[in-house]
């Protein structure tokens, strides 16, 4: 396969994909261990592990169980801290030729400015996408992400300190999806990511203790997949920015439904860990559909869904 | 070393109880490449998708004729499904993955002790280390379960290979030993010699069996078991906490996919 422009997409701030699908942080490790399964250079672009100022050494165990149709994680943010990322990761990821788009996190405003403007000057990133759901400690913990006020803040300092774009990945933990989005967007956001996984517990009803040592995790996978499109739908409608849908997408009919919903873009989380050539078999899946429907772009299809 | 991806024919599928089974796979690619300790994740799914996570299976055997062996106990959805296979059924495969046992260069004695379904990877340690170049002193092999049934098939497997002397406890005294597996070590291990000690099965017995080697300064490798998403270490969900001593002693946790399963039993925080 050459260069086929029906599967180029825009995703805001002047960043071009090669195909609409990318891989979701956390579940594509830094891209060198997926180099044995799948083609890197094939993706539309690749969510690096998200990345704080500091080495995170994750939560205790156990981090992981699996759940109905999903996954629950409590991993901690585990991460090798952007000094380490820059020099240990970069090099293998800026020779792909695939964007590399690297998430962060961090406990203030501060950390998140300080992190954006450190990656502002490492050659090979594509963007930056933030996650918001982390907890603010300096406001007593609730994420930051659940505070439309705190979003615009967040993605304001973000956006001062670097010319990268900037992609906000919104927590679906809120009551009105909407709110966090026209924040984002307010704040200058050049795309909006949704949805990041949403809070669960497991519990072992014979030993009486929860299945995860941090009690409370984040559900992913195909079980999640129907909250996501709502939230996607609702999130285009109401935004004029692109918006990139991520939950549960295991095929090529699920990353389609996501972009009908109004998703320029999508990200392919779980199903990673589950085959690690997913995302390569949706790309193969997309050109497929764009050749059978004829149309000159996928774009074409972005935001159609029809309710009459 | 490159790990792989696809799918393998099931050539047989042994009953060793009403629930211990044992697989036999056509997968040359990883055979090939597969060295005792290391696993493969195995998508144990039905036509539902689920369960949705691979399973984690430590090689039991592989062949140089292109088979692969994994040993089970059916005991969830993904090992219940796996039970029913029938050969010419097609499971895809990840793997070899993981860092295996070390085996000694030099001759030396050797002690293995499984429990349970850990003795798995043990077998085909024993059958790499009788065939490789160096000839050991003495090999013993020490293997728990909870009942004689559970045991005669692989206690035979391990005596036909020959050159390794097979001891075994149960649960219930049904055969060899009324006990611990553990409680055998003392009166078969000269206690002077230098031991090489490998290790698999319930955390307990091999939490017993390193300290066991501590306190004698014995070398003791140990194949942990953790809930797995990837086994890739792309999700790092298998972590495991570490003793801050040997590898990455500057990190709090080590992780069972990419560390191991196959650690230095004095890595591992024993708690």
């Amino acid at each position: 396969m050459g260069i086929d422009n029906s599967l180029k997409v825009d995703i805001g701030g002047g960043l071009q994909l090669k195909n609409p699908i990318m891989t979701a942080s956390g579940t594509f490790g830094y891209g060198s261990e997926f180099a044995d399964y799948l083609d890197l250079q094939r993706l539309g672009g690749i969510v690096v592990k998200g990345i704080s100022l500091q080495p995170r050494p994750g939560n205790p165990p156990p981090r992981i169980v699996e759940t109905s149709c999903g996954m629950l994680n409590a991993i901690g943010l585990e991460n090798v801290g952007v000094e380490n990322f820059s020099s240990a990761k970069m090099p293998f990821l800026r020779k792909i030729g695939t964007p590399v788009i690297v998430n962060i996190l961090g406990d203030s405003i501060e950390e998140y400015s300080e992190l954006a403007e450190k990656l502002n000057v490492i050659e090979g990133i594509s963007a930056i996408e933030v996650n918001i759901s982390c907890p603010n400690v300096k406001k007593g913990g609730v994420a930051f992400g659940t505070d439309p006020v705190m979003v615009k803040k967040v993605t304001e300092s973000v956006k001062a300190r670097t010319s990268l774009p900037v992609i906000i990945k919104l927590s679906p933990n809120v009551t009105d999806i909407t709110a966090t989005a026209r924040a984002a967007e307010d704040g200058g956001a050049d795309t909006i990511s949704l949805i990041n996984t949403l809070m669960g517990i497991a519990i072992d009803h014979r030993t009486r203790r929860p299945k995860l040592a941090n009690i409370i995790g984040g559900l992913s996978g195909p079980a999640i997949k129907p909250v996501a499109l709502r939230m996607v739908w609702q999130v285009a409608n109401a935004v004029k920015i692109p918006v990139i849908g991520i939950g549960g997408i295991m095929s090529t009919e699920d990353a389609l439904e996501f972009m009908v919903a109004g998703a320029s873009a999508v990200q392919v989380g779980t199903a990673n860990l589950v085959d690690p050539d997913t995302a390569e078999r949706i790309i193969d899946g997309i050109g497929d559909f764009v050749e059978e429907l004829g149309c000159q772009s996928i774009q074409e299809i972005v935001g159609t869904l029809r309710t009459d | 070393m490159t790990a792989i991806k696809f799918g393998t024919e099931v050539l047989r599928n042994e009953k060793i109880t009403d629930d211990i089974c044992r697989l036999t796979l056509l997968a040359p690619a990883i055979a090939e490449k597969a060295r005792p300790g290391q696993f493969v994740m195995v998508k144990a799914s039905d036509d539902f998708g689920l369960p949705l996570l691979r399973r984690p299976f430590s090689i039991h055997q592989a062949t140089t004729d292109g088979q692969l062996q994994i040993l089970f106990k059916s005991i969830g959805r993904g090992t219940a499904f796996l039970a029913k296979r029938q050969p010419g059924d097609i499971l895809s495969l990840v793997g070899p993955l993981g860092k295996g046992f070390t085996l000694p260069s030099q001759p030396t004695n050797i002690c293995i002790v499984g429990g349970g379904m850990g003795t798995a990877p043990l077998f085909y340690l024993a059958k790499k280390l009788l065939r490789s170049n160096t000839e050991h002193k003495a090999i013993k092999v020490f293997l728990g379960a909870a009942t004689a049934s559970e045991i005669k098939v692989l206690q035979n497997d391990f005596a036909g290979l020959g050159g390794l002397t097979v001891l075994v406890a149960t649960d219930d005294g049904s055969t060899g030993h009324h006990g611990l597996v553990t409680e055998l070590l003392t009166d078969n291990l000269d206690q002077a010699g230098n031991w090489q000690v490998y290790s698999c099965g319930p955390h307990p017995m091999m939490k017993a069996v390193a300290s066991y080697c501590f306190a004698r300064n014995w070398s003791c490798q140990v194949s942990l078991e953790t809930l797995m998403a990837c086994g890739i270490s792309a999700c790092l969900g298998c972590a495991i906490r570490g003793s801050g001593q040997g590898v990455d002693s500057n990190k709090p946790y080590l992780h069972v996919c990419k560390d191991g399963p196959v650690f230095a039993a004095g890595d591992v925080a024993w708690e």
